[in-house]
């Protein structure tokens, strides 16, 4: 009743070819983009917005990036959070060397850092398939590892290894409140998910898509392969190289290698997976739900009142948290977006499904 | 002349074999349904802490029997509350499940048995030992316990390659190795073979966790050996059982080589890292790895 597109003319190619070409959809995501741009960072308080709101942001970013390779290319990786710490540390020596560089330069300094190694090690996938190439980028993982632990020029020979982002200034206001954290990293996701939307919907997303598919019937029909997925990688990678830097100059303030460890790495393939591949909408439902679940599981036993030792919840935690996914694989393997397309697709009908 | 390298090569190929058998338990999965079986490390650790806790309070035989019963008990739940929902999936979905399946391995693992370092001992001795003094000045190092592990890993794959050619059940696990649909039509229930090779994988990891067990003591690392494991698959091909092997004597022998010759220079602690670029070399000359399934691709 609320949700039909009846009587919505499309009278023009560029209302034809609009992101959201059904008025209900149109305003439904201006309301929430401006509840979440307008409404939010005064009501939120400042655990939510620091401890939950703002990873959440970040981490759909890397989700979109992930997914632009996973999800519309096809080529599976285990290295994404390698990508994020190239991203945080070339950021970071950006900002050793060159302190005077406007932050936003410098995120996408970080980016093509990681853009340039996505495509280095997206180089294997031409020859190499499937689970081979699943493994080959934990290659990446592992080196990135050994790299900012072991070559001290890239942590600027801090003694402990961990290294702290300097003061979030862009344009000479301070970004340091986390409504402030949170409105710049709104702003860049709105950004990356608008890029993605439109990239996927183009030549450069038939591409990739048509390459996913079947990679050599793509070649047959004139596609370039080499093209096709190093783009793919070094899309995929730049995105995740800059919330890699968000994470590390947003989020956490100072950090150390672990942060990127290859616990991050899965959590990305997660997210796409759960969320739904050659999905952007699933990008974030996918990183709202591994953001939210672990603290959720968190705080259960507390709240509760079952007395258990942190050990013992971290270990349930992992329990919870590995039967979700099964489960959530299990009933829908598309992905919570195809839940939600199923959903609407009900609502266009109700009340009279017939 | 110099025999360190030797002494460094017998070392790393040592080792290599215990990468081969947790390679192995991939292997068998692989073949036998298509699933890349990421949970194979945390099924290891699961073993070898069930192994230990059992052992505190029966004796050996019967701790070994019990685990190796928990262990099947596994291949069953796995088969019956993953597997079969599952069937007829992306590959990359059965892939997360089997990460799901390590998450949760991992934390009932060590909330039923404890998180703390146990030793495990099953009474391998584990001298240093010196062998070929009479050939070579000074012999060569080498650890005893290596030594037993490398014998037991040999014994594991000859009884597994006996078992694979010789049974009726081994003959059917290669027939759906071989061709899903073809192998059902002519009557090998899927469900089974499933289950049976879910199992000996699980035994494997079994045998795997013992040695690593009582190599590093049963603690959460062992679960992170299967990374160690991944190149070696990938050098031997996912589908060969004998790359398996051959793949784990290339990547430890590599690995301690690299470490003890490029290591200096490079800063050290690049064994981590070695390996996956290795396999990915060998890869750029054979894609389907040394020991794999030509692949053939038709459009």
């Amino acid at each position: 009743m609320i949700y039909r597109e009846a009587g919505q003319f499309r009278t023009s190619y560029a209302a034809d070819q609009a992101v959201f070409p059904v008025l209900q959809d149109r305003v439904f995501v201006w309301a929430i983009a401006l509840f979440a741009f307008v409404v939010v960072p005064f009501a939120a308080s400042e655990y939510l917005l620091r401890a939950i709101l703002v990873p959440f942001l970040i981490l759909a970013i890397a989700a979109i990036g992930l997914n632009l390779l996973v999800g519309y290319c096809g080529q599976i990786s285990l290295g994404s959070a390698a990508f994020m710490a190239v991203g945080a540390y070339a950021s970071y020596d950006v900002t050793v060397h060159l302190p005077w560089l406007n932050l936003l330069l410098v995120f996408l300094i970080g980016g093509l850092c990681a853009a340039a190694a996505g495509v280095v090690f997206g180089l294997p996938s031409l020859r190499i398939k499937g689970y081979y190439l699943a493994v080959a980028t934990l290659a990446a993982q592992f080196f990135f590892d050994w790299l900012f632990i072991r070559i001290p020029w890239f942590t600027d020979y801090a003694s402990s290894g961990s290294v702290s982002a300097p003061p979030l200034r862009i344009f000479g206001l301070s970004f340091e409140s986390p409504a402030g954290r949170y409105l710049l990293c709104l702003g860049l996701l709105t950004m990356t998910a608008l890029v993605a939307k439109n990239l996927v919907r183009g030549r450069m997303g038939r591409m990739w898509m048509a390459t996913r598919d079947m990679d050599i019937a793509a070649e047959i029909i004139g596609i370039r392969p080499l093209h096709a997925k190093l783009s793919a990688f070094a899309i995929s990678s730049f995105i995740i190289g800059v919330s890699g830097a968000l994470w590390a100059f947003v989020h956490l303030g100072s950090w150390e290698p672990l942060a990127f460890s290859i616990d991050r790495s899965f959590a990305l393939l997660f997210m796409v997976v759960i969320g739904g591949l050659g999905s952007i909408l699933g990008c974030f439902l996918g990183a709202a739900f591994i953001t939210i679940v672990p603290i959720f599981l968190n705080q259960v036993p507390a709240a509760l009142g079952i007395p258990l030792s942190t050990a013992m919840v971290s270990h349930l935690e992992f329990m919870t948290f590995g039967t979700l996914i099964v489960f959530f694989l299990i009933v829908e393997p598309n992905g919570l977006a195809r839940l939600w397309a199923i959903g609407r697709e009900k609502l266009r009908l109700w009340p009279f499904p017939h | 002349m110099d025999f360190f390298v030797v002494e460094v090569l017998i070392g790393g190929l040592l080792t290599g074999v215990l990468y081969a058998l947790v390679a192995l338990g991939f292997v068998l999965i692989f073949k036998a349904s298509g699933v890349f079986n990421f949970a194979q490390g945390s099924m290891c650790l699961f073993a070898a802490l069930a192994l230990v806790r059992l052992m505190e309070v029966l004796p050996v035989a019967l701790a070994l029997l019990c685990a190796a019963a928990i262990m099947i008990g596994l291949a069953f739940a796995i088969e019956r509350l993953v597997l079969r929902p599952l069937v007829n999936q992306a590959a990359i979905i059965l892939f997360m499940a089997t990460i799901g399946i390590t998450f949760f391995l991992d934390g009932l693992g060590q909330s039923l048995f404890g998180s703390e370092v146990y030793t495990l001992d099953l009474g391998i001795p584990k001298n240093p030992l010196i062998l070929f003094e009479g050939v070579i000045p000074g012999g060569i190092l080498v650890n005893e316990f290596d030594l037993w592990a490398a014998v037991i890993a040999g014994l594991l794959v000859a009884v597994l390659a006996v078992f694979f050619q010789r049974t009726r059940i081994g003959r059917a696990l290669r027939a759906v190795a071989d061709d899903h649909q073809a192998a059902q039509s002519v009557g090998i229930p899927l469900r089974h073979i499933w289950v049976i090779v879910w199992s000996v994988a699980g035994l494997v990891a079994l045998v795997a966790g013992i040695i690593w067990g009582s190599k590093l003591g049963v603690q959460f690392s062992i679960a992170l050996v299967a990374l160690k494991a991944l190149p070696v698959l990938m050098l031997g091909g996912l589908t060969s059982v004998p790359g398996a092997i051959v793949g784990g004597l290339i990547v430890g022998a590599g690995e301690k080589l690299s470490e003890v010759f490029l290591g200096p220079f490079l800063g050290g602690g690049i064994e981590n890292w070695f390996a996956y670029v290795l396999a990915l070399l060998f890869l750029l000359v054979r894609p389907q790895g040394l020991f794999g399934e030509r692949i053939i691709e038709r459009v």
